[in-house]
């Protein structure tokens, strides 16, 4: 349909970004093909050691599954994103698809290994998450595909992660966030992917703080370290949420939080978190 | 834009409207079913006056096409009320002043309801969790925590007493 109806067609999925935009007259689809008609493409599978998520999968509906015992940080995002009424309607897919530069879940999928499936009408093929957001608002979706699946590896034993961010209000975007993932070996972390939302166009992956904190054990000094690289490697803008230097300081201090609370999951700990509000 | 002859079922009863396929659910509810409960508080999606529930869960229908709703079953705050009476829940917002202009009370109505439906005991910390979704410019919101603790008391006691 996408291909037959040209650049004027839009899909639709939960509409809580798309729907926004176009009352905006951001985006103005002279068609909309509706994705909640479509039946088997919300769902949830556990599958060779990934989690299989449909494109239409709502983020309440992640939050309410049984997700917190085998990746506690996907519940973090789920459960934080805006408020009830958001999280019942938006979809993982939509989120991805529409790559917007606060979006959360771009930023703790980029954590893991994320695998996402596009379907066009010459087939289906897969794209790493960090190849399919290539630019703010920008995918590597052909016009005519869409996304019909999220893959996601469930980290090994003694991983453990944890998301935050700092939000003014519920149903709002977060002023700056973080997501961490790591492995531990007793005190010393053996492996870590840190990353940063709303501090940059996209996610960005702090590759220079998980370095500082690969192969060495917690402590204060590489919990500074760790937080001064994801301080460098924040590139925010100052706009109404806060001025850029603000920002750049929260997203360290969430960083930092976040190791804390990803060292005592790693260890088997059940620890419950919630998102930060100004 | 050509209107479509679409079927919506609200608070148990079937219509049949001619809207455009472009039409918020909120201004179909409004405009062409009368049922003008639910309310546009800010039509950006941030202060909840427009919650109603679709099959059972809140949603904005300032956030979302009528169309898409077509074989669901939506309910506004006209189909709250029980045997003709005020729901408990709506009485203790008015005993209480968890009401007070009342242009936000319909979507605090959609919200708590299902609050208390998925979690019927929730803690002070989980009321205003649940609650964080909607605006109120008037009461303060304590008032609504006293209000939703009493009704969970009234509740519970007339359970209690048909036992
Ligand atoms: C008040 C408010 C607060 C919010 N706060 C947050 C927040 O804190 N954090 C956060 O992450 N998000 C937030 N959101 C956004 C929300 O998570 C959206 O649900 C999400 O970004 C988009 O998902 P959707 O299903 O609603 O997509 P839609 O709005 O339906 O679609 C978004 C875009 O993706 C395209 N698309 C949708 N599905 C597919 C698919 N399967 N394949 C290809 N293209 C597709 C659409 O054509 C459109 O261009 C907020 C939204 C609102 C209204
Ligand atoms: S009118 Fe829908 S959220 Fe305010
Ligand atoms: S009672 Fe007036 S806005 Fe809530």
């Amino acid at each position: 349909m996408l291909s037959q109806l040209g650049d004027d067609a839009k899909l639709l999925a939960g509409g809580q970004s798309l729907i926004p935009l176009m009352k905006l007259r951001f985006a103005n689809p002279a068609h909309l093909i509706d994705l909640n008609f479509i039946a088997g493409t919300s769902y949830i599978h556990n599958a060779n050691s990934a989690l299989r998520f449909g494109p239409l999968t709502r983020h309440a509906e992640i939050e309410n599954s049984d997700i917190p015992a085998r990746i506690p940080i996907l519940y973090d995002c789920a459960a934080g994103i805006a408020d009830v009424q958001v999280r019942n309607r938006g979809t993982i897919g939509g989120s991805l698809a529409e790559a917007d530069p606060s979006g959360d879940w771009a930023v703790v999928l980029s954590t893991l290994a994320t695998q996402v499936r596009c379907l066009g009408k010459n087939g289906e093929r897969t794209v790493h998450l960090k190849d399919f957001i290539q630019d703010a608002y920008t995918t590597a979706l052909a016009h005519d595909e869409l996304v019909s699946e999220v893959v996601v590896d469930i980290p090994a034993k003694g991983s453990g992660g944890a998301y935050l961010a700092f939000k003014r209000a519920a149903p709002v975007y977060p002023t700056a966030s973080a997501a961490v993932q790591l492995t531990m070996d007793g005190n010393v972390c053996k492996d870590a992917a840190i990353a940063l939302g709303c501090v940059g166009l996209t996610a960005i992956k702090a590759k220079d703080a998980e370095a500082a904190l690969r192969g060495r054990p917690i402590s204060e000094r590489t919990l500074s370290a760790v937080a001064e690289a994801a301080r460098a490697a924040a590139d925010p803008q100052s706009d109404m949420r806060g001025s850029a230097d603000y920002k750049r300081t929260l997203v360290g201090a969430l960083v930092r939080r976040a190791i804390t609370i990803a060292v005592r999951r790693a260890r088997g700990e059940h620890v419950e978190v919630s998102h930060l509000y100004a | 834009m050509k209107k479509e002859l679409i079927e919506l079922r609200v608070n148990g009863r079937s219509h049949e409207i001619a809207i455009e396929p472009s039409k918020l659910l909120l201004d179909a509810l409004r405009q062409d079913l009368d049922l003008t409960g639910s309310k546009r508080g800010c039509d950006d999606s941030s202060c909840g006056a427009c919650t109603v529930q679709v099959d059972g869960t809140p949603m904005l229908s300032c956030t979302m096409l009528a169309a898409s709703c077509e074989g669901q079953e939506i309910t506004t705050v006209e189909g709250v009320s029980e045997h003709g009476s005020l729901a408990a829940i709506q009485k203790a917002y008015g005993d209480w002043g968890g009401s007070q202009c009342g242009y936000c009370t319909p979507g605090f109505m959609m919200t708590v309801r299902h609050l208390l439906s998925q979690n019927p005991n929730p803690t002070e910390a989980e009321i205003r969790g649940g609650l964080s979704s909607n605006l109120c410019r008037c009461t303060g919101y304590s008032q609504m925590y006293q209000a939703i603790k009493a009704a969970i008391d009234a509740e519970q006691k007339g359970m209690a007493a048909s036992r």
